[in-house]
């Protein structure tokens, strides 16, 4: 299953860039989340996955009797989740506004610079 | 020691503080601090002339080597009376040439911090902080350079000071990493007795073409000479200050003080004195062709610099005691030479020669303080600029090879810095007083007494040379020297071919001295050559530089978002292309193929699908609901794959996310075909390229071995020490708790963030409204 | 999207997801769960609460604005880690009550440092989407 994560893993990251090469800011904002969810997935499947074993201690014995999965990275990634969820929300406030000033969603129109309004 | 050496800068932040309550009032008082280490110094002076060394170390970071290891032997001892005893005389001038100016305070605070780094910098045994010290001398003197900050020209001037400066202390630097690695060691003493190993070392002339760019850019050796001139644009005090005893001296210094480490080498050696011969040759002539008292001042100190640089290329132990003879006498007659000219200039308004003459009139006392400099500069009998001069002459007559081409250049620039001495010491002072000067009048003896004080010295020394040869010159030469000296001075060698050149150079001095005259023509005729100067050379280079910096900043930055993702991905796409298929064997476990559930496809499946329909979909809601869709599909295979806590987190930020998604872009429009087919490709491929290589790499780190260190610390200890089951939760809350602290921090940050822009209304009038 | 049914359930589903995300916080040091999870689950609560009943339903159901759940849940977390230091421990040493209790388990400030956490995601989560909401129409 390693080899299908992988090359899931490589479309994440290729749409991910391929959202964020275009000039809708949104699209921007989506391949960017893309890009996240695939690094993500990459720190995930590089510490090595396991089925069936969480990294929970068994009832009734206070050290792991049997192999389970790498916590490391996951708590790594739970950290990563939800830090990206305040930068998701921050960006996409931050989209409305410019698109509430400028009236527009194109990134090439916003590649100069007026004190004017903000 | 390193109280000696720290009082400048301690001084300098105390100035700092207190300086504005002190209104200059006190400026006076710090002269002492000069006067207080110059006494420091002279006491040791017996010792040193025993032969003794005084050595004391500080730790500052000793696993690099780098420590406050100061050394006083007779090289540094000279520099330090000089940098002292000459600081002195400049801390009190300055006090009344600049007495009422808004920042005096901070004017003693520069010169105080740059006192400092000249101490720290001839003190210091370790390469290090030697260059530490030369740094802060650099940019000590750049804040005196430029301390008319109000003139263009002035912080012109400061700015090329310092890029040279700063740029061959880059030099130094680089040349003293390498030093350390083939000598191993960061002590200077230490580095002699492994001289030769460093000389026959294949890095040897790598290694002293970067200390000689350190040091001809601090010295204004050519072709770097042309910053010292443009340097005059500071107060006359820092002028005298900076050329005659300090700062350019550091190169000399430098050079000096690796002599038994580098020296001895005929690369060494006819280097210097090519550059040195070059330089005193060509700046002299400079100093005939100049009507600005400061200016020709100037070039004749490169000049006196060349010599130096050619006496220590020379090489000889005569060539060693004449440098150190010299210096003594040229920082005596050049800061009083600039400290005359500093009055004239504060006292008539103007340093143009042709029309300054019959000062002596109004000026007295600096008429005999200029006509001392002036001769003893000159090398007339009985001044300490003879012997200066003498042992010069024997210095070249006796060298190796050559003698009569370096006799010759000696000579040549000798005439030359007559002419020059005259010109800046008596001329202003023979012949009428104009009525324009009438009103002239004697300053405030601060201001007189330091040039006088100096030619007295400059003649005390000739008439007396056992005052210093014995205690100074001596200890001197032998720490660039190594071997045995015995010096004695004398004022009269008796008839001898050395003598006869001395007359042969007064002489012609004298003519030319009295058969011509600087004018603004002359000037005039030299300035048809500036084109092809290197100071306009390297200016424009300096133009071109910047030139082809606004241009590429132009190409690379042009505001297009985009563009620089491409290519920074592009980038990185042809470093890791790279570094993948050169270095690493790829293999790819093809037996995976077949070890897929129904579960895992279909939920792959639906990814990619999922994927697919965000990249083509033109409305926005569809995009968001797809990737919504690839949320819960990573969410399962976080289910998939025993871990439990990131499907549910992974559940629940997906939902709120495609919450927030739909209220902001409900109301907006479908997206915009904005781009082209063609682009759509190019970004295509380029990202099929990333993601291919990204999958590669993840590939080819699963061959490698895992190294499971931490989590089996984690998953052993998450019980007994934290009393925890939940792993993941355990190394969030317990383990990595502090992280976690930040991590929350962050959140509020970014909720604060949304907050504010969302209900902030910025007006027109620029108030900040809730 | 105010149905009759959502409201309905809704009104039922508060109560109960918000107790389950307690649950959730709790059982968070044994089983899968903890404070980030359990504080996106309340505020998913909160936010069906909103769609169902309208914004200003919510906002006077919970008398506060969230953004005061912030530095509440803050403090509590940094208190958490400064409270071994009045016992002469490092900073975010964890402490712990000797006597086990059924489904929390024991009592250690890892969990006052969690109860923390979740009170900052509600806080984060509410004030973010509340705040958008609010001016989604401008």
């Amino acid at each position: 299953m390693e080899l299908y994560l992988a090359i899931l893993i490589g479309v994440l990251y290729a749409a991910g860039i391929f959202l964020m090469l275009r000039r809708s800011m949104v699209k921007l904002l989506l391949g960017l989340i893309l890009l996240g969810n695939g690094a993500n997935m990459l720190i995930f499947l590089l510490g090595r996955i396991t089925k069936g074993k969480p990294p929970v201690i068994p009832e009734n014995t206070s050290i792991f009797t049997d192999v389970y999965a790498d916590p490391v990275p996951q708590a790594l990634i739970l950290t990563a989740i939800v830090i990206s969820f305040g930068l998701q929300a921050f960006a996409i406030t931050l989209l409305k506004r410019v698109y509430v000033v400028t009236g527009t969603d194109d990134l090439d129109k916003l590649n100069v610079t007026d004190d004017e309004d903000i | 020691m390193l109280v000696a050496v720290l009082s400048g800068f301690i001084t300098a932040f105390l100035l700092a503080g207190i300086g504005r309550f002190l209104k200059g009032k006190l400026s006076f008082l710090v002269s002492l601090l000069p006067l207080v280490l110059f006494f420091y110094f002279l006491q040791f002076i017996p010792s040193i002339g025993n032969g003794d060394r005084l050595y004391s170390s500080y730790n500052w970071i000793p696993s690099m080597g780098i420590n406050f290891d100061f050394y006083l032997d007779g090289l540094a001892m000279i520099f330090c009376l000089l940098i002292t005893g000459i600081g002195f005389l400049i801390f009190i001038y300055a006090s009344s040439y600049l007495k009422g100016h808004v920042y005096l305070d901070r004017f003693f605070g520069y010169l105080s911090l740059f006192m400092g780094s000249m101490l720290g910098l001839v003190l210091s045994d370790n390469l290090f902080t030697l260059f530490v010290f030369w740094e802060l001398t650099s940019i000590s003197s750049f804040f005196l350079i430029g301390f008319n900050n109000e003139d263009p020209a002035s912080r012109k001037s400061a700015l090329l000071a310092l890029a040279l400066t700063g740029g061959g202390g880059f030099l130094l630097l680089t040349g003293f990493v390498l030093l350390q690695n083939i000598g191993g060691s960061s002590s200077i003493q230490e580095l002699i007795g492994s001289a030769e190993t460093i000389r026959t070392h294949s890095f040897y002339l790598p290694l002293i073409i970067l200390v000689f760019g350190g040091a001809f850019t601090k010295s204004a050796q050519f072709p770097f000479h042309f910053w010292l001139p443009g340097a005059m644009k500071a107060p006359t005090p820092v002028s005298a200050y900076l050329h005659s005893a300090t700062m350019v001296k550091a190169g000399i210094y430098l050079l000096a003080r690796f002599t038994p480490v580098l020296g001895n080498h005929s690369y060494w050696n006819n280097t210097l004195m090519v550059v040195g011969g070059l330089t005193m040759v060509f700046t002299a002539m400079h100093t005939f062709f100049r009507t600005d008292l400061k200016s020709i001042l100037a070039y004749s100190t490169i000049a006196a610099l060349g010599m130096l640089v050619f006496l220590i290329g020379i090489g000889t132990q005569e060539a060693l005691i004449a440098a150190a003879v010299f210096i003594l006498v040229h920082a005596l007659y050049k800061a009083g030479l600039f400290l005359i000219t500093g009055v004239i200039d504060h006292e008539t308004g103007t340093r143009d020669i042709t029309k300054l003459g019959g000062l002596r009139h109004v000026l007295w006392p600096l008429a005999i303080a200029g006509m001392l400099a002036a001769l003893s500069n000159a090398g007339i009998p009985l001044t300490f600029g003879f012997l200066g001069k003498d042992l010069i002459y024997e210095a070249t007559l006796q060298s190796a090879s050559s003698a009569y081409i370096l006799t010759g250049a000696a000579i040549l620039t000798n005439i030359l810095l007559l002419y020059a001495g005259f010109i800046a010491g008596i001329k202003p002072f023979i012949g009428n007083l104009k009525n324009e000067f009438s009103k002239v009048h004697l300053p405030s003896f601060l201001m007189w007494a330091p040039p006088l004080l100096l030619g007295v010295g400059g003649l005390l020394f000739g008439i007396f040379p056992g005052l210093v040869d014995r205690s100074i010159i001596q200890p001197a030469v032998l720490a660039m020297d190594g071997g045995t000296v015995e010096i004695s001075l004398k004022i009269w060698h008796g008839f001898n071919l050395v003598l006869l050149l001395s007359i042969i150079t007064i002489t012609c001095g004298l003519l030319l001295y009295f058969l011509t005259n600087p004018s603004a023509e002359k000037e005039k005729w030299m300035s048809r050559f500036e084109p092809v100067s290197p100071h306009n050379i390297t200016l424009k280079l300096a133009k071109l530089f910047k030139l082809w910096s606004g241009w590429y900043t132009r190409s690379l930055l042009n505001g297009h978002l985009r563009f620089y993702v491409f290519v920074i991905v592009s980038f990185l796409i042809g470093l890791l292309a790279y570094k993948l298929f050169t270095g690493v064997n790829i293999y790819i476990d093809r037996s995976q193929f077949l070890d897929l559930t129904f579960y895992e496809l279909i939920v792959s499946l639906l990814m990619l699908v999922s994927i697919g329909i965000t990249v083509t979909t033109d409305s926005r809601l569809t995009a968001v609901a797809a990737m919504g869709v690839i949320g819960y599909c990573i969410c399962l295979l976080f289910v998939f794959y025993s871990a439990p806590d990131l499907a549910m987190t992974q559940f629940t930020i997906d939902t709120l996310t495609v919450v927030l998604f739909v209220l902001v872009l409900f109301k907006l429009p479908p997206f915009l075909n904005f781009t082209n087919r063609k682009s759509k490709i190019r970004d295509g491929i380029l990202s099929v390229c990333f993601g291919g290589l990204i999958s590669l790499i993840a590939l080819e780190v699963l061959n490698e071995k895992v190294n499971k260190d931490i989590s089996s610390f984690y998953g052993t200890n998450a019980y007994t020490l934290a009393k925890g089951k939940n792993v993941v939760n355990v190394i969030l809350v317990d383990f990595r708790g502090m992280d976690t602290l930040v991590e929350i921090t962050v959140l509020t940050i970014a909720a604060i963030g949304v907050f504010s822009l969302l209900k902030l209304k910025i007006n027109t009038k620029g108030e900040n409204q809730l | 999207m105010k149905t009759i049914i959502l409201k309905v359930a809704s009104n039922y589903l508060l109560p109960l997801l918000l107790l389950f995300s307690v649950f959730i916080l709790l059982r968070g040091h044994y089983e899968p769960g903890g404070g980030f999870v359990g504080g996106l689950i309340a505020s998913i609560a909160f936010v069906l609460h909103a769609f169902a009943n309208g914004l200003k339903t919510t906002q006077k159901f919970l008398k506060y604005h969230p953004g005061v759940a912030i530095p509440i849940g803050l403090g509590l977390s940094l208190f958490a880690g400064l409270l071994p230091m009045f016992a002469g421990l490092p900073f975010m040493k964890s402490l712990f009550f000797s006597q086990p209790l059924p489904v929390i388990g024991t009592i250690s400030t890892a969990l006052v440092f969690d109860i923390g956490v979740y009170l900052v995601v509600v806080g984060v989560t509410l004030t973010i989407l509340f705040t958008i909401s609010e001016t989604v129409n401008d």
